[in-house]
């Protein structure tokens, strides 16, 4: 079994981002960059169904710049056998996004594809879904536990009530919550090993489909901040304020 | 304008997400359609009747659209979407599974989670756990979007009398099935319907001290949350994340406790309408959104609270 990893290169989960001072979008210079999260327990869930024997190869693939490579690598060390950069310039949205992987899927035939459920930077949440949609194959998304059993994949899913469990045929699409694992961190000589496996290059114009975008970004804004309140000393004092001054409760 | 709105319920009862749903597409303005598509539903088709400012309901019921399996339901909204500007779902785990698949069918880019619509095209959405809100507009002739339920009031369920019309099912894939729930039952409110939410964290230590989270909130009629660190050490299960990842509440007062209140956190509830914080640690960022904070051990602190509320 061939496993597909789509992972996302995003600012990382601790910077706290903020506006460019002409509010056209973040400012994302000299912040740090790396695997967005959920990506991460993908390539982890990929590496241990390798490692358990269920799978035989783990591929990784990017959308984005020729920067991204570092975070392909990164997924190398980890344990991912191969990777593929698809080179944009441009940043793409979602449903772009899918549309490349729709080729790479297709040109690479897996039996799997695990991605994360969002990525932390437009928290958009659509990739998965839609690549599933277009590949008209099956989906479960917010995976909190995956197992394979042959031809079909029995996958339990974070949802609102709590937890529901369904099968999907392979191929799949599966995108991670985050109880699924834990990521392991890469050690030393896996990173030293990661710099001579395979990363291929292709370019996201030769692939002839149409990745423009729908939609402009008018503004990025700081949420209306919230005062800080006040301290209270006591329980008395809290259970007072909330009855007298907020009256929330009675 | 015409738009469809896709009903979130459970087959026997329509879910509040729902409401505030059709209150965007109100916002937006135009002919509200509602469609509720599921097995033995009529209940909820009726329910959705009654919304005010329907125009129709289209009832599609089949044993195909029990568990609201993405595949399936994808295909049906499509089917149905022909001739409709606007699709519209709630930004919860039903709607988020779902509407991609038919944004991705309809050649559109999806808008993921608006708290606000500036015009026909134009929409506010938060990014990087909303830390920055980005205003949004899209080229797409017809616009598919996932609505943040807090950020809406609901709409009123009274004097509505819209028309109930049966659609048809869709052939189904048959790629994928239902094998099992486990669907918490509480006696507590839903936490994203709460008016109060006592929300406990990693500082509890254990499943067991987390009772006096419990204690609290059934004091106060309050429902139960919890920051990712609590869920992820196992003190309660999943569904009662409050966060970026988890669920978005906004109730009229959350109390954190024993919760430092990391980004990810604060993107779940940072706009309710009163914040209390109990914390050991007074450098806290919690205390920074908190319109009352405590600085205090929580095991004196929270049992004393709940008596004397």
């Amino acid at each position: 079994m061939k496993i597909l990893v789509p992972i996302k290169r995003v600012v990382d989960y601790n910077v706290k981002v903020r506006p460019l001072s002409d509010n056209s979008n973040v400012d994302l210079n000299n912040v740090k960059m790396s695997v967005n999260p959920f990506c991460e327990i993908a390539v982890e869930e990929a590496v241990r169904l390798k490692e358990s024997g269920q799978a035989t190869e783990v591929v990784v693939v990017t959308v984005g710049g020729d920067e991204s490579q570092e975070q392909l690598r990164a997924c190398l060390a980890l344990g991912a056998d191969r990777a593929i950069l698809v080179q944009s310039e441009t940043l793409l949205e979602p449903l772009a996004i899918a549309k490349v992987l729709v080729k790479i899927v297709n040109s690479e035939n897996p039996n799997l594809i695990i991605l994360g459920k969002q990525a932390i930077d437009g928290d958009n949440n659509q990739t998965g879904q839609m690549l599933a949609s277009l590949l008209n194959i099956p989906q479960a998304t917010f995976a909190s536990e995956l197992k394979i059993d042959t031809d079909k994949a029995l996958v339990t899913r974070e949802i609102d009530g709590g937890l529901q469990t369904i099968s999907v045929n392979l191929p799949a699409v599966v995108t991670t919550d985050l109880r699924l694992n834990e990521p392991r961190y890469a050690s030393l000589p896996n990173i030293m090993q990661a710099k001579k496996k395979d990363l291929d290059i292709q370019n996201v114009s030769d692939l002839g489909i149409d990745v423009s975008n729908r939609t402009s970004i008018l503004s990025v804004e700081l949420p209306p901040k919230r005062e800080a309140g006040v301290m209270v000393e006591s329980v008395e004092e809290l259970v007072e304020k909330l009855k007298n001054e907020a009256k929330v409760i009675t | 304008m015409s738009i469809l709105v896709i009903a979130e319920h459970d087959n026997n009862e329509l879910k509040g997400s729902t409401l505030n749903t059709v209150t965007a597409a109100s916002e937006i303005g135009g002919d509200i359609s509602i469609l509720v598509a599921g097995s033995n539903s009529s209940t909820v088709a009726g329910q959705a009747s009654s919304i005010a400012g329907i125009k129709s309901v289209i009832h599609v019921d089949d044993p195909l659209y029990e568990n609201f399996l993405a595949e399936d339901l994808g295909n049906l909204v499509v089917a149905v979407a022909d001739g409709f500007n606007y699709i519209l779902a709630p930004a919860t785990t039903f709607g988020k599974n779902f509407l991609p698949r038919v944004a991705a069918k309809l050649d559109v880019q999806q808008i993921s989670d608006i708290i606000s619509v500036e015009d026909g095209d134009t929409f506010k959405r938060p990014i990087y756990a909303g830390s920055c809100i980005a205003t949004v507009k899209s080229s797409d002739p017809v616009k598919v979007i996932t609505v943040r339920t807090t950020a809406f009031d609901a709409s009123l369920m009274s004097d509505g009398t819209a028309t109930v019309d049966s659609g048809t099912p869709v052939d189904s894939l048959n790629n994928s099935s239902f094998v099992s729930d486990e669907i918490a039952e509480s006696d507590r409110p839903e936490l994203t319907a709460a008016e109060v939410i006592v929300s406990g964290g990693r500082a509890l230590g254990s499943s067991e001290n987390f009772k006096i989270i419990e204690e609290l909130a059934d004091k106060l009629g309050a429902a139960v949350g919890a920051s990712r660190a609590a869920v992820d050490a196992g003190y309660v299960p999943n569904d009662y994340q409050v966060g970026q990842t988890g669920k978005i509440v906004a109730p009229s007062l959350y109390i954190a406790i024993g919760i430092s209140g990391a980004i990810q956190h604060l993107a779940g509830m940072k706009d309710s309408k009163v914040i209390v914080a109990i914390n050991k640690d007074e450098d806290a960022p919690i205390f920074q959104v908190a319109d009352y904070g405590l600085v205090g051990d929580l095991f004196e602190a929270v049992p004393e609270l709940t008596n004397s509320v």
